[in-house]
């Protein structure tokens, strides 16, 4: 009963395949937007913004461009960190070569840089496949951060090799740098992972999106059908990169504004952007922004719980909620193992029949 | 440390947060967790020991009560971030955020919000300029300082000339290992040794490469940058090709107990530089041995006191107390912001008679602070470890470093990010 | 012989040696995606938790001390007795069968038939967990692994060889433990290779590898021999963990050799033992000369990702590994 399909008639065709077809989802989502845009910019704080909210979008824009490519076209990826660097650094020397140029721009561009350089990475993938693919994307990750680590153009030649965001501003407002205000941050976020998001979904509803998914269920199969797999997985790596580029260029210009290779996109990074599109869900979009909320949220809850409520010593906390988010990855993948998205799926089922039991 | 206490206390904490209390919060970011917890426990342990000491002796500084709030960042610079906007909110005076990530991190943040860093040896070596760092401290020594003591050991060694000797650095290839390469680089032009670098990248389990590089060069002297589980492996694999450990120096980060036990008898003459002295006996952990330990306080397990990175926790527990008591002074009043404690950081002045007042004399070297130098006296001490007794030795006394390289290094460095930031040099 | 040659040589017996140390991590994983298809990410943590333990059961430590401090406001962290080395690595092995049985009954049971993705899932889930149980149980300070196994450069093969070069040439460094490391893998894997080919368990064990339902169909249980490959790769944990952690200490970063292993692992195969063994060799020449001709050019620190680019160039050319078996493809 809470969750309606019947009586929604479509009249035309551009009706019947918009984005959200249902109406109950439609209007769901305009209010998810409008919360998101007109209410939370007024409330938020610094903590809230900085531990939670930015870290969730940006993360869900890098689960995006990962889900893109594993979960849409079949091809498991551990680069993203390495990719991510690739946006943070392009971010970085645009900004600091072209000051005049909005940052918007710059971060559109360091989306695109990275594109480029995702594809070549992505050449290999014609050849190798499954968990050795997965194994040479590594490769990648290991190289990038190497290379920015080694090369000192890319840090401007300052003697840690950090890089700091000067202070950019959108429409007189500053975005990047200390002065930012937490709302400016959120929102600039917002807009971009809005922005990716309604590409990513009309993306993957179209031909390009279908031809990927050909890709992933049989690659084979798919080539006969004619479909061209260069042109399938250097488009899944070049669009998933764009993605994770400009995921990496917010992580490093609007949320860190600082950064060490090293330590901001080392190997982990790649493993956190998989678990989250696994947690959420292989192969959805709503998956994508379910596993990054779950995993930015999980350790500041559980945080909170053991040092705040219970007054544990802060090391037994933090051993405990190693031991906890390992379990609950595995409780989840018993109990359903296609993720967030998968549940929520199944919450729609149930709630279409509630409260009647048939 | 006991549950119903530890809730207790969670529980005032909580209550005291929502009223404007007259309690002085220091933040403790500490990492008991990951891969470098054997460096941030005991660190951490001290700091808290020695605020709690003051909360029993002296009912904490001035008169108002210390409430420390302990947040784990595991050394990871995102949880890092979240751990200080946690905790910024609740008042806090002084961050120590004990990370060269996290520092970077905190840089502008603090410098926005007008809340005082003193990164301890640590983090950015530029921001000694106060000029261009007006809220970031990082006495009583850097980087550069560190460098430089090390050269100046060695040119005291060799009758002040080093000009055919061969130095290898060893370094963690990141942003903190980084750090003396330039500072080695004037430092060889100017006494002419021969500097070979070698990087070794996180976490630097495999050191073969490096090391038989060593072994066919044949340096006279090797300097580490090194920390966590590189640093083991590096004495370990230098006792290995059979390099004299005497010649082996490593910075502070690489000169604890944890970093030499594992090799047992082979890290014996291992050097290291320190920048606070070591001493167990010193009156001050009696202090803290009654009031906090037997009282059920004490920060972790207990068993890390003495050692060189708990002394190193209470000697910046120390600094921050003291900064803040000077703050009291120079303002009037007891209940101070983080605004008066950076006042009181740049007027801090540390002499050897007020240590040994203190019950910790010559744990550090005397220094002052002012507006333009944020770095103190940059002053440092070599110490090697005696691997039967388990134990550092002093070598030497603070050894001064070449502050005419370093000074314009620094004017470099933080000129650069004045301009890169937009920040007009000057002091507040 | 010129020196810069012997050198050559030098660095390749080196590599040879680190290649074998990274075999000895490999070898963990090729044992149970052979037998299960599961991709073991854990397999470094299991390493770690299982060196962990093997200091805690010798020095006596209390598991769970600090936990058991904070919760009862106890003071306790030694049982007060050591145990002898052999009986503590008996006594870690036990521990590490009732770990893989746990593993088997509580997660993998559930998760059978699903795709490869998922289980590899569940053991970075497992690896987080052992981890956190690791240092709830045996707290995260560096501990010092007392075997006695020897260390140090051998001064008998130094001594031998330093006549073969002229004055600059100093004789061949090779290091004690890598050596002994050498001889217990060699023993490990004719042990592995004996065990797989005449004992009953064994060819239960690659039957099971060829075909589950035709192993299942005549008679062997799965349930038993997932189990045992668990087992026999907590063994090779320990090993690998004992190796590694007699040089560094036991500590966190030994969870990190895992990542040593990966580039053997896609050289190698996933499916081969003798790959596990040929692969890590040529990783281990192969990063450590690029590092010793290339890497002063580029300014070093490269055997991270060398590692992985060489064994990507090769995968172009044969995408099943060196001894991976096959992939044929039917639509």
């Amino acid at each position: 009963m809470l969750y309606r399909e019947a009586g929604d008639f479509k009249t035309s065709y551009q009706e019947d395949s918009q984005t959200f077809p249902i109406a109950f989802d439609r209007y769901r989502y305009w209010a998810v937007l409008a919360f998101a845009f007109l209410v939370v910019p007024f409330v938020i704080n610094d903590y809230w913004a900085n531990a939670i909210l930015v870290p969730f979008l940006i993360y869900a824009i890098a689960a995006i461009g990962l889900n893109i490519l594993t979960g849409y076209c079949g091809q498991v990826s551990l680069g993203t960190g390495g990719f991510m660097a690739v946006g943070a650094y392009a971010c970085y020397k645009l900004m600091t070569s072209f000051p005049d140029v909005s940052i918007v721009i710059h971060i559109i561009l360091s989306g695109g840089i990275t594109a480029a350089v995702g594809a070549a990475f992505g050449l290999p993938s014609l050849r190798i496949k499954g968990f050795y693919l997965a194994v040479a994307t590594l490769a990648a990750q290991f190289f990038l951060v190497w290379l920015f680590n080694k090369v000192s153009w890319f840090y401007n030649y300052s003697a840690s090799g950090q890089i700091n965001a000067p202070e950019r501003t959108v429409f007189g407002v500053p975005v990047t740098g200390p002065n930012t205000e937490a709302w400016a941050q959120y929102l600039i976020c917002l807009v971009f992972v809005t922005v990716c998001a309604i590409i990513a979904r009309n993306l993957t509803r179209g031909s390009l999106g279908r031809t990927w998914m050909s890709i992933r269920d049989m690659d084979i199969a798919a080539e006969i059908i004619g479909v061209n797999p260069l042109k399938a997985k250097l488009t899944a790596f070049a669009v998933s990169s764009f993605f994770i580029g400009i995921a990496g260029a917010l992580f490093f210009a609007v949320y860190l504004g600082a950064v060490e290779v090293g330590e901001a996109f080392g190997i982990q990074k790649s493993f956190l952007v998989l678990f989250m599109i696994i947690i959420g869900g292989l192969g959805s979009i709503f998956g994508s922004f379910a596993g990054a909320a779950f995993l930015v949220v999980l350790p500041v809850v559980l945080k909170l719980i053991g040092v705040d409520l219970l007054g544990w010593p802060t090391d037994l906390v933090a051993h405990f909620q190693l031991v906890i988010v390992g379990a609950l990855i595995m409780f989840f993948l018993i109990k359903e193992p296609h993720g967030l998205a998968q549940l929520w799926r199944l919450a729609k089922e149930k709630l279409r029949l509630w409260p009647f039991p048939y | 440390m006991k549950l119903k206490q530890l809730a207790a206390m969670a529980v005032t904490a909580t209550l005291a947060a929502g009223v404007a209390s007259a309690e002085l919060v220091i933040p403790d970011l500490s990492y008991r967790t990951g891969p470098y917890a054997a460096g941030g426990t005991p660190f951490s342990d001290g700091y808290q020991d020695y605020f709690n000491m003051l909360n029993a002796r002296d009912g904490g500084i001035g008169g108002e009560p210390i409430r420390i709030l302990e947040c784990e960042t595991g050394y990871n610079t995102e949880k890092g971030v979240e751990c200080y906007e946690a905790t910024k909110g609740e008042g806090a005076l002084i961050y120590q955020p004990l990370s060269t990530g996290i520092t970077y991190q905190l840089i502008p943040k603090a410098t926005a919000d007008g809340i005082p860093l003193h990164t301890m040896g640590y983090g950015r070596t530029s921001a000694a300029n106060g000029e261009v760092f007006n809220w970031v401290f990082n006495y009583p020594a850097n980087y550069w300082d560190a460098a430089s003591v090390m050269v100046n050991y060695l040119l005291e060694e060799n009758g002040g000339d080093l000009s055919d000797k061969k130095i290898a650095l060893i370094y963690h290839n990141s942003a903190y290992g980084k750090e003396p390469i330039r500072t080695l680089e004037e430092l060889s032009a100017m006494h002419g040794f021969e500097l070979t670098q070698l990087a070794v990248d996180h976490p630097g389990q495999e050191q073969k490469s490096q090391w038989l590089q060593i072994r066919r060069e044949r340096p006279d002297y090797v300097l580490m940058w090194g920390w966590g589980v590189m640093n083991q492996v590096a004495v370990q694999e230098a006792a290995n090709i059979g390099f004299p450990m005497e010649n082996f120096i490593g910075n502070w980060w690489a000169g604890a107990e944890h970093d030499v036990t594992p090799a047992g008898a082979a890290a014996n003459g291992y050097k290291s530089l320190n920048m606070n002295r070591i001493d167990a006996n010193l009156p001050v952990f009696d202090e803290i041995r009654t009031l906090v330990h037997e009282a059920g306080n004490a920060a972790g397990d207990g068993s890390n006191m003495g050692s060189v990175l708990y002394t190193r926790g209470m000697y910046a527990a120390m600094l921050a107390a003291e900064a803040i008591a000077k703050a009291q002074e120079i303002h009037g009043v007891s209940d101070v912001t983080a605004a008066m404690v950076r006042d009181g950081m740049e007027a801090l002045e540390i002499t050897d008679a007020r240590m040994e007042e203190l019950g910790m004399a010559r744990v550090g070297p005397a220094f002052s602070v002012n507006c333009q130098n944020h770095g103190g006296s940059g002053l440092g001490i070599v110490q090697q470890w005696d691997a039967s007794a388990g134990n550092w030795v002093a070598l030497t006394d603070y050894i001064a470093p070449d502050m005419s390289v370093i000074q314009p290094l620094v004017a470099e460095d933080s000129a650069a990010f004045a301009a890169e930031a937009g920040i007009e040099p000057g002091c507040l | 012989m010129s020196a810069d040659f012997l050198y050559g040589i030098e660095v390749i017996i080196n590599g040879l040696m680190a290649g074998v140390l990274y075999a000895l991590v490999a070898l963990g994983f090729v044992l149970i995606f052979k037998a299960s298809g599961i991709f073991n990410y854990a397999q470094g943590v299991m390493a770690l938790f299982a060196a962990l333990t093997l200091v805690g059961i010798m020095e006596g430590e209390v598991p769970f001390s600090h936990l058991i401090n904070a919760v009862f406001g106890t003071n306790i962290h030694h049982f007060g007795w050591e145990v002898p080395a052999l009986l503590a690595i008996l006594l870690t092995l036990v521990v590490m069968i009732f770990f893989a049985w746990a593993v088997q009954q509580f997660v993998f049971r559930h998760l059978v038939g699903q795709e490869p993705i998922i289980l590899f899932m569940a053991t970075i889930g497992l690896a987080y967990f052992l981890e956190g149980v690791g240092d709830l149980m045996w707290g995260s300070d560096i501990k010092t692994l007392a075997l006695g196994l020897p260390q140090g450069g051998s001064l008998w093969v130094e001594d031998m060889t330093s006549g073969l070069g002229g004055d600059d040439f100093y004789g061949f460094f090779i290091d004690k433990l890598d050596m002994v490391a050498t001889v217990v893998a060699i023993v490990l894997v004719t042990g592995l290779i004996l065990f797989a080919q005449y004992t009953k368990q064994g060819r239960a064990m690659r039957a099971v590898a060829d075909d589950h339902q035709a192993a299942l169909s005549v008679g062997i249980s799965l349930n038993f021999i997932w189990v045992l490959v668990w087992s026999l790769a907590g063994l090779v944990a320990l090993v690998a963990g004992i190796m590694w952690g007699a040089k560094s200490g036991v500590q966190f970063s030994l969870s990190l050799i895992a990542l040593k292993a990966l580039p053997v692992l896609m050289l190698g195969g996933f499916t081969s033992i003798p790959g596990a063994i040929v692969g890590g060799l040529i990783i281990g020449v192969g990063e450590k000369l690029f590092e010793y001709i290339i890497g002063p050019m580029v300014g070093g620190a490269t055997e991270n990702w060398f590692a992985y680019v060489l064994a990507l160039i090769f995968l172009v050319f044969r995408p099943q590994g060196l001894f991976g078996e096959k992939i044929i493809e039917r639509v």
